[in-house]
């Protein structure tokens, strides 16, 4: 199995996550994750999913995808052409002992603290999943009590926007 | 198309009605006029051509009812259940390939809808489901009759939409209709609130369809062509294999034509029986679990297969991983998720299948690379045997009970090819696609994909209305019919005088086959007692006479003809034939389910040997 990164462009309507978080599901695929807003323009959704299938599959799950009255382009986001991005929050237990030696993570993650309290320290990061993945493991020991995650949002580098006719479809 | 009968012959429209069928562009203009939503409702149905309507009223489509009684374009026939306005409403398409129409109520109107949607669904039949919901103030409060019915038929339709106000109706009509007919066909459900039936709004006339997530790819792209048609000059054992997008896409035509060209041996599968004519020298039949011999072995012994608007589905390629190993794979489907989905394809080809035919004939066909059908010699030989040696076939009972091949097999023969034929789920589907002899397109009508008992009468019916001037039989099992025979009560009062012939073995015959193989004859729940032992529950005639139907009843086989001949002298009502066959009749050839096509068996642990000289 490997990761894929799919950006698809949706009409903004009503009942179209219905769509296509159904969809993933009864055709047997695994979400790993799947972020929604909305974009440049008013009527079109973007949304960020990432799966972890083979590449057969993979093309059938884009070509269910791209059947669905609603989807208007389904493009796979490469991760060497693309800027891929979460955003996490994580709770920290903190005491007098402890907390410095947070903090000093914290920057060398280029984290910021946005809570701080007597026994806690609430941590924001933003970045790729690798790094993100490696804050944590760090953190790990001084005691996690609560943690946010929210779904990878994708965008391709270089000057060619999604839109563009000349972007293949996946 | 017309609808004409003797209840009710359809008058000229309130309003215009466009020139090409439903599904194109509507041609007629509307001035904007004020009316309800159930007006603006009715009148895009009107627009649209729709000349008739499946369906119950109930308390969230009461006001669409309404004005449907003044329209004398549309004709509504009530039926008995929704899952018979469904099913009708495929019939009807089917044969006529007019995007059919059912309409029922919210709530329990509504669900009883989703099996023939299900069923469209897979079958790629298009047809528009309408459904009321309840006002959209109550949406979400559990109210009564409420169901989420857009929500429940999301994975099972192709498109749909919930309506909740007045002036999105003949939009979403209009796209409904654009959806269901074109690309792959499916089922469109178009849900829409009470208030928004009860709304005032203004209706105009052609709406602009807002549909830029859809684009269906009808032409195929060149290269693919050529490429195909190299894989076709270069093999030496090709077989077409037909689904039933040749038929949805009405390229029999063509097809004909290529198999004249190109002299390539021809397989249609259930869905796709009539594609070509049963009595062409190239067809070798159905493929799959009981086709036969000659069409199960010429794809698994193919170097090349053609594969037209077909999906590789499990009941015709077995165990997927040994099924036609040594072919190529050219697949040609107007939906590029079903290439390469099941088996990889060589060439995929995107494209509807009449012109996907049609441009492989003029790549075949040009002067400096045609096609040398003489290169397909020695296979044409090798398949003929096949068929010569192994053909359809039954051996009758000892003790003189009825054999369910032979009835049907003389029902298809007495009907003819210009009759329609509609069959239920079950052996008597499987000896129905192998015993009736198709040479038409859209003669043969069944539940593929889904596999819906209950289909036939319901289905039948809707083809009688579409196809007045044609026999039409639903050729229905004992469990089937009893789920949808209700219909029976519509057929009479609306006068679509089908003829249904029960092959009663009074048992769910196919299960029981089943169970005889591999089950130990161990025989669990699988006994209707509608025949065996003289038991009769119900009695099949008195139902039929009870209805108003004529029922007549057959056990012997001299009886069989006769029996035929009166109910196709009967027109002006139902004809209901009680055939009462033998019950350890058994579906051959088979392929078990899961095992590898080589294993085909002719008959109970009967396969034949290959690799004899002969």
């Amino acid at each position: 199995m490997s990761k894929h990164t799919l950006s698809v462009l949706v009409e903004n309507k009503p009942g179209v996550l219905t769509r296509i978080a159904g969809l993933f599901s009864r055709r047997g695929f695994n979400i790993d994750s799947l972020a929604v807003g909305p974009t440049e323009n008013p009527k079109v959704s973007r949304m960020t999913v990432v799966v972890d299938v083979e590449d057969l599959p993979l093309e059938q799950v884009t070509k269910q995808l791209n059947k669905l009255v609603e989807v208007l382009k389904v493009v796979e986001l490469e991760r060497t052409a693309s800027v891929q991005r979460a955003i996490l929050m994580v709770k920290v237990r903190a005491d007098m002992q402890t907390r410095s030696h947070i903090l000093e993570t914290t920057q060398l993650f280029r984290a910021k603290v946005v809570d701080v309290a007597p026994d806690a320290v609430t941590i924001e990061a933003t970045g790729d999943s690798d790094k993100l993945e490696a804050l944590l493991r760090i953190l790990e020991p001084f005691g996690i009590k609560e943690l946010v995650h929210s779904g990878m949002v994708a965008i391709g580098r270089g000057g060619r926007s999604i839109i563009d006719r000349s972007l293949r479809s996946a | 198309m017309t609808t004409v009968t003797e209840g009710k012959a359809p008058r000229p429209g309130s309003t215009p009605k466009p020139s090409g069928p439903p599904g194109q562009s509507p041609a007629a203009r509307v001035p904007a006029v004020q009316v309800t939503g159930a007006q603006s409702l009715v009148m895009s149905l009107e627009a649209l051509g729709v000349d008739t309507v499946f369906g119950i009223p109930g308390g969230a489509i009461l006001p669409a009812y309404d004005p449907l009684l003044d329209s004398t374009a549309v004709r509504h026939i009530l039926v008995r259940h929704e899952q018979g306005a469904g099913h009708a409403a495929e019939g009807y398409a089917s044969v006529s390939g007019k995007v059919g129409v059912c309409m029922a109520t919210s709530g329990p109107g509504a669900t009883n809808l989703v099996t023939p949607i299900a069923d469209a669904y897979m079958d790629s039949v298009p047809i528009v489901a309408i459904t009321g919901q309840v006002t959209s103030r109550s949406i979400g409060t559990d109210a009564f009759q409420e169901a989420d019915i857009r929500g429940i038929t999301m994975p099972i339709t192709k498109h749909n939409y919930l309506i909740t106000d007045a002036s999105a109706i003949p939009r979403a009509i209009a796209e409904a209709f654009h959806i269901a007919a074109t690309g792959r066909p499916g089922p469109v459900l178009v849900d829409i609130s009470k208030d928004a039936l009860q709304a005032e709004t203004t209706f105009v006339w052609p709406p602009k369809l807002d549909l830029p997530g859809y684009r269906p790819v009808a032409k195929p792209h060149g290269k693919q062509i050529r490429e195909a048609a190299r894989l076709i000059r270069e093999a030496r054992r090709p077989v077409l294999y037909v689904g039933g997008g040749v038929i949805r896409s009405r390229a029999s035509e063509v097809l004909a034509q290529f198999v004249d060209l190109t002299q390539i041996p021809v397989v249609t599968t259930l869905m796709a029986r009539g594609a070509v004519p049963d009595s062409h020298p190239l067809h070798l039949g159905m493929p799959g679990m009981h086709g036969s011999v000659a069409a199960v072995t010429a794809l698994q012994k193919s170097d090349l297969l053609i594969t037209l608007g077909a999906r590789f589905d499990d009941r015709v390629t077995g165990q997927l991983s040994t099924f036609a190993p040594g072919a190529k794979v050219i697949h040609a489907d107007i939906d590029p998720a079903e290439i390469s989905k099941n088996r990889l394809a060589d060439v995929p080809i995107v494209g509807d299948c009449k012109e996907v035919i049609s441009d492989l004939i003029a790549a075949l066909g040009g002067e400096n690379e045609a096609v040398r059908p003489a290169d397909y010699e020695d296979w044409r030989v090798q398949v003929a045997q096949w068929k010569a040696t192994f053909p359809l076939g039954y051996t009758p009972h000892d003790d003189e009970t009825l054999s369910p091949q032979y009835v049907i097999e003389r029902i298809g023969a007495i009907s003819g090819p210009e009759s329609v034929f509609v069959a239920g789920v079950g052996q008597h589907q499987m000896w129905a696609a192998q015993f009736v002899q198709y040479e038409r397109p859209n003669s043969w009508i069944n539940s593929g994909g889904l596999g819906t008992m209950g289909f036939a009468v319901p289905a039948a019916m809707g083809a009688k209305v579409a196809q007045p001037e044609r026999t039409v039989w639903a050729i229905d099992g004992d469990g089937c019919f009893q789920m949808t025979n209700q219909e029976l009560a519509t057929c009479v009062i609306n006068k679509i005088p089908i003829k249904v012939a029960i092959i009663n073995n009074s048992s769910l015959g196919m299960v029981r086959q089943w169970q005889t193989l591999f089950y130990n004859e161990r025989y669990s729940n699988t006994d209707l007692h509608t025949s065996h032992q003289q038991v009769r529950v119900p009695d099949f005639v008195k139902l039929a006479e009870a209805y108003g139907c004529m029922g007549l009843r057959c056990d012997s086989a001299a009886d069989v003809d006769a029996t035929i001949k009166a109910a196709m002298e009967v027109n002006d009502v139902p004809v209901v034939l009680d055939f009462v066959v033998h019950r350890d009749a058994m579906v051959w050839p088979m392929v078990p389910s899961g095992v590898s096509n080589d294993q085909i068996q002719i008959a109970r642990g009967l396969t034949p040997v290959w690799d004899r000289e002969d």
